[in-house]
């Protein structure tokens, strides 16, 4: 364990002194802090207005640096040849990967923090209301990005950065619409058409599952059954996607 | 496998793969190869001649296509051995956003060590690379001399039973050099192998206990730097002063020092006596006599331009 925590440290420390993203950082509560502004144009609906492009704003800046750490992440140590004088300690590839995967996913949950932190802050001091469903909205936005950060760690483990990017928002954006697919494919009346997008909804992520942005904005009440089935789906999920990406990087060499 | 091989590899082969056809490399041609435990072992040849190659197969960086290979009488890949095994990479690029001890700890504790030992082990290191006074300093603002000196400091954190080093003078001052030297014969004087690529044959020559040259992904020799070079390249500088006329002797004096003495570059000792006899018969007095030897660089660009003409020849044909 002190090995995987070892990397994870040094991930959370190397994305820490890193000044990207605090830049992300400072967009992204200039946007919660933004949407003060976008709900007093908008007529009615202030506090649901305020609460979703708060909520969107964590979401879309923790995909952002999911998707652009995350495939550099591998990327970046066999490029810079680092990955050689860890892969010759004893240390398993697959406590590399692991260690990368949890420093990454500490920066991206103390980001989502911060983030969440200045969000309830504005709504508190706007009097907008924080709804109860906000919390689990919030936590289910993190684990999302544990889905999405370990099929960045796939990709990124094999391929080059572009193709990685190019896989990783794919499969994203795939994600966030899989009901929908499955939805198309019935409509279709198509049985091949159908068989497919179930085949790619069984597959790929479901990342609709972790969005409870509507019933954080409309104050709608969440079951925490949901959540945490949700939570285990996304933890099953990432765990997969890891396992795959630690037999595939053991039998990688570094050039 | 026996214990008394710190390395040993058999018929160890790595075929590369580029390119879109994927067309075949070969980077290391069935390399059999033993190094004894407490040795210092040199291994010389141009660029692409498979040096790295064999150190990256060695510390399991590269997976091999044939052969096997044992580390400190583990099969190859065993983390057991790795956990004795220092390994400093050519060119290392580190983590420059930590400071020299964070970075020492990290590696310790990539070997599993614990905090205490981990201080300790830091604390001892750091005065052997000549490192106190930069502990607390980002390794983005060191120079090229200071990371390869922690980069050894790395390699040395598990105190380990084998030492591999990947050009550890490359980018390195004279000090540098003598540095890294004095580090070799520390860890040989502790009992601890070293195996070390180096393209600064001098510093080969003067620490390594034997040399294995390898050409074109072949080990084409290995020995001692004597055995190497042997006796068959010797020559004897010889200075003799007081002669009027150095005409008709054995050797036709090369040049005049500054002093006016003749110096003269025998072949072999027996055409050196038998200068010095009818120099001195002449009235000339014998200053110095110097046996030269090949040097270990000489030895190596014969070895390498003799393999090259091969290769071309057989191009040509």
């Amino acid at each position: 364990m002190i090995r995987i925590w070892a990397i994870a440290l040094n991930t959370f420390r190397e994305a820490v002194r890193d000044k990207i993203l605090y830049s992300l950082l400072f967009f992204a509560l200039l946007m919660i802090g933004g949407s003060v502004l976008v709900a007093e144009l908008a007529i009615g609906e202030y506090g649901k207005i305020i609460r979703d492009v708060g909520l969107a704003a964590i979401s879309i800046f923790g995909l952002l640096i999911a998707v652009f750490v995350g495939i550099g992440l591998i990327y970046k140590e066999i490029e810079r040849k680092t990955i050689y004088t860890i892969a010759s300690k004893p240390v398993p590839r697959w406590q590399f990967l692991v260690g990368k995967y949890l420093g990454l996913l500490g920066t991206l949950g103390t980001e989502v923090a911060i983030m969440a932190v200045a969000y309830l802050l504005v709504l508190q001091g706007i009097g907008a209301g924080i709804t109860g469903a906000m919390f689990p909205a919030i936590w289910l936005t993190f684990m999302e990005l544990a889905v999405v950060t370990a099929v960045a760690i796939l990709f990124g483990s094999f391929s080059s950065p572009m193709l990685s990017a190019l896989f990783t928002i794919g499969i994203t954006l795939i994600g966030k619409m899989s009901p929908e697919l499955v939805a198309l494919g019935k409509k279709a009346d198509n049985p091949a058409l159908e068989s497919l997008m179930t085949a790619v909804y069984t597959v790929l992520p479901d990342l609709s599952r972790f969005n409870l942005r509507s019933e954080a904005s409309y104050d709608m009440p969440v079951e925490w059954e949901y959540v945490a089935y949700a939570t285990g789906y996304g933890a099953a999920y990432a765990a997969a996607l890891l396992v795959l990406a630690s037999i595939i990087f053991r039998f990688r060499d570094f050039k | 496998m026996s214990d008394d091989f710190a390395i040993r590899t058999k018929g160890l082969r790595k075929v590369y793969k580029t390119g879109f056809l994927r067309r075949e490399f070969v980077g290391l041609h069935g390399l059999d190869l033993e190094i004894h435990r407490g040795e210092v072992f040199g291994l010389i040849g141009p660029n692409g001649a498979g040096k790295t190659t064999t150190l990256k197969l060695l510390m399991g960086l590269n997976r091999p296509s044939a052969g096997e290979a044992w580390i400190l009488g583990e099969p190859l890949g065993s983390l057991e051995a790795m956990s004795r095994v220092g390994f400093l990479p050519e060119r290392p690029y580190f983590y420059d956003y930590l400071t020299a001890t964070e970075f020492l700890h990290f590696y310790g504790q990539l070997h599993g060590m614990p905090r205490d030992l981990r201080k300790r082990k830091i604390e001892e290191l750091l005065p052997l690379v000549h490192m106190e006074r930069a502990r607390d300093t980002q390794l983005r603002k060191f120079s090229k001399g200071m990371l390869q000196r922690v980069g050894i400091a790395q390699a040395l954190m598990n105190d380990p039973e084998l030492v591999v080093l990947d050009e550890p003078s490359s980018g390195l001052d004279p000090m540098g050099r003598m540095l890294i030297r004095d580090i070799v014969r520390t860890l040989k004087q502790q009992g601890t192998t070293v195996l070390f690529c180096s393209h600064v044959l001098s510093d080969v020559e003067e620490v390594s206990d034997r040399v294995g040259i390898l050409i074109a992904g072949e080990l084409r020799e290995v020995g001692t730097v004597e055995e190497l070079i042997g006796e068959r390249a010797l020559t004897v500088e010889v200075t003799v002063g007081g002669l009027a006329d150095p005409d008709g002797l054995p050797v036709a004096p090369t040049r005049t020092n500054v002093r006016g003495h003749h110096v003269f570059e025998a072949p072999d000792h027996e055409t050196a006596r038998a200068l010095v006899q009818s120099a001195t018969a002449r009235g000339g007095e014998l200053y110095s006599y110097l046996p030269r030897r090949e040097s270990l660089e000489q030895h190596f660009m014969d070895e390498a331009t003799a393999v090259e003409r091969l290769a071309r020849e057989e191009a040509a044909r």
